[in-house]
């Protein structure tokens, strides 16, 4: 399979940590170009000195209000969209706590980064998504899962519904607009060593986790065969 | 708000009315829907003209050069005051000159010429093309309509087609579309495809200003829409454009020998009764007063008398006018 990454205009959110940062790096090193949101405005610039030509935008994917300045910036930056990565996650309570301990505003936010966020800014970018399906470019969106969209583990309970309904809304993204050219996928990368699981589970040990520049290997792979499979860019 | 119309005027004279969402009725199987996929930037900002300390308004209205560049762009100048005043009540912006330079929130601009009127300029903002992108996100707001009771946001002003940002004002006849009709369309063995036309505002509210419209526009035509349109053309479907910048894309693409040709170039020029079109066989649009260039553009596709007892039908239903208003199809009558 030729690699598809060469010139593809591909917006990742997360991208200063963890995953994220593991899939700019992976997307730069294969020649895509590549725009990534995170909140923390000197982390972005940080990140984006590190690898050169990639467009780094300051945004929190849970407040509507910072939604379609990412997307003008995207848009602009990368003259269209061929691949969205909906990577950014909120835990909701950390340390982790059984529902019945949970805030409110846990649960909120949680919905906020993992479900909203992605559902919103697809919605934003969709038109740029269905152009880069008509012409044969693209038109992939990825949205990062986890296991806990599928099982039910106690303490995990706002980002496992979060991840369950952004799992189900994946689903029928893709049943509805796979006609137009945009597919979409639900991808669990696994556990790994990252800030978010440290939060998650602090004592874990590390050793036994995947590396995030392993699981974004996966995850471009997943993207790969997606395109590989629509008969474009391959 | 009641549900959007459509009023379809054959070029034989014949009106019939449709609830918008029933587009798809009126066309035919191996026909090809061609719709305009820019965004629209948040083109007003405001800030301060630094020579002079005055407040003013910076509508950017087009690109300065053919590339897109994000640094160059053409643009009025308003003086104190916002939309909720009408155009011709606000103050006179200060003078401006070349080399002025203009504080517009976290964007640094200079006026590099000053284009035929002492409102029309064109600027150069200063730093990356990333730090004006996001000087423009931030700071930039969606240029306003008098007739709207609130504030558009962004989101009101992309259509669900919304892709590239590259037009001033809205492509306004693709709010008509929504992913419901364009899958419609699809199961009908409708052909749908769309261009990038980097549109500029179509008026400025001073008819001085207004004769310096339409700037030259940038659009873009995809290869795939270019193969789309002589498919359709070799097996006698029929183009239908939505809204009158595919319209001026298409038609300029085809000026030489009628074949639209994918790739950019720069559409000059106005479409109107004397105009002989090549591609375009029908046009879907907002109900527009007669006098405005929309409404000459129309006369390209029905004569005059067709559209005048179009207008009275229009009138007669109440059909509401404006960018979020309802719609018309004109088409050439069925065979």
């Amino acid at each position: 399979m030729k690699n598809p990454f060469p010139g593809l205009r591909v917006a990742v959110t997360g991208g200063t940590s963890g995953l994220g940062l593991a899939l700019v790096h992976l997307l730069h090193e294969d020649g895509a170009r590549v725009a990534f949101a995170a909140r923390d405005r000197k982390r972005v610039a940080s990140v984006a000195r590190a690898y050169a030509g990639t467009h780094g935008i300051a945004g929190n994917v849970a407040l509507k209000d910072d939604i379609y300045p990412m997307a003008l910036q995207i848009l602009g930056e990368l003259g269209g969209l061929d691949v969205l990565i909906n990577n950014a996650s909120d835990l909701g309570s950390t340390p982790l706590a059984l529902l019945g301990d949970t805030q409110c505003e846990d649960l909120e936010r949680a919905l906020a980064t993992n479900l909203l966020g992605p559902f919103r800014l697809t919605k934003a970018l969709l038109g740029a998504l269905a152009a880069s399906g008509r012409e044969g470019r693209g038109g992939v969106v990825l949205n990062v899962s986890s296991d806990a969209a599928i099982n039910a583990y106690p303490t995990w309970g706002a980002y496992s519904a979060s991840k369950a309904a952004l799992r189900h809304l994946t689903l029928i993204w893709d049943e509805e607009m796979s006609g137009q050219g945009v597919r979409f996928l639900s991808v669990d990368p696994g556990d790994m060593d990252t800030p978010l699981h440290a939060l998650a589970v602090p004592d874990a040990d590390v050793s036994t986790l995947k590396r995030p520049e392993a699981a974004a290997r996966e995850l471009l792979d997943a993207i790969k065969q997606t395109l590989a499979t629509k008969g474009m860019a391959a | 708000m009641t549900a959007p119309r459509l009023l379809v005027i054959d070029a034989r004279g014949g009106l019939r009315h449709f609830p918008r969402e029933r587009l798809v009725d009126t066309l035919r199987t191996g026909d090809l829907v061609v719709a305009n996929d820019a965004a629209t930037m948040p083109a007003s900002l405001h800030g301060i003209h630094v020579a002079s300390g005055e407040p003013i308004e910076v509508r950017l209205a087009g690109w300065s050069s053919v590339t897109t560049d994000i640094a160059g762009f053409t643009a009025v100048v308003f003086g104190a005051g916002d939309f909720h005043m009408k155009t011709e009540d606000r103050p006179s912006p200060p003078a401006i000159a070349v080399h002025d330079a203009l504080a517009l929130g976290p964007l640094s601009a200079t006026v590099t010429q000053v284009l035929g009127h002492a409102r029309l300029v064109a600027l150069h903002f200063s730093g990356s093309s990333d730090e004006i992108w996001a000087g423009i996100a931030q700071h930039g707001r969606p240029v306003q309509y008098a007739h709207e009771q609130s504030p558009l946001a962004l989101w009101d002003v992309w259509t669900a087609l919304a892709g590239r940002p590259v037009a001033f004002e809205p492509p306004s006849a693709g709010f008509a579309l929504d992913w419901q009709i364009i899958g419609a369309l699809r199961s009908r063995h409708i052909g749908f495809a769309t261009i990038t036309h980097a549109a500029g505002i179509s008026s400025t509210g001073d008819a001085d200003l207004d004769q310096h419209l339409p700037f030259d526009e940038p659009y873009d035509v995809p290869m795939s829409t270019a193969s789309a349109i002589a498919r359709t053309r070799a097996s006698g479907g029929r183009i239908i454009a939505i809204g009158t910048t595919v319209v001026r894309a298409l038609e300029h693409s085809a000026r030489s020998d009628g074949m639209v040709r994918a790739g950019s170039d720069i559409a000059t020029g106005r479409i109107g009764r004397a105009t002989r079109l090549r591609v375009v066989d029908a046009i879907l649009t907002g109900v527009h007063e007669r006098g405005t260039s929309h409404y000459e553009l129309l006369r390209a596709f029905a004569d005059d008398d067709t559209l005048s007892a179009a207008d009275g039908e229009l009138a007669a239903h109440q059909y509401r006018l404006h960018e979020f208003g309802d719609s018309v199809l004109v088409i050439p009558a069925a065979l």
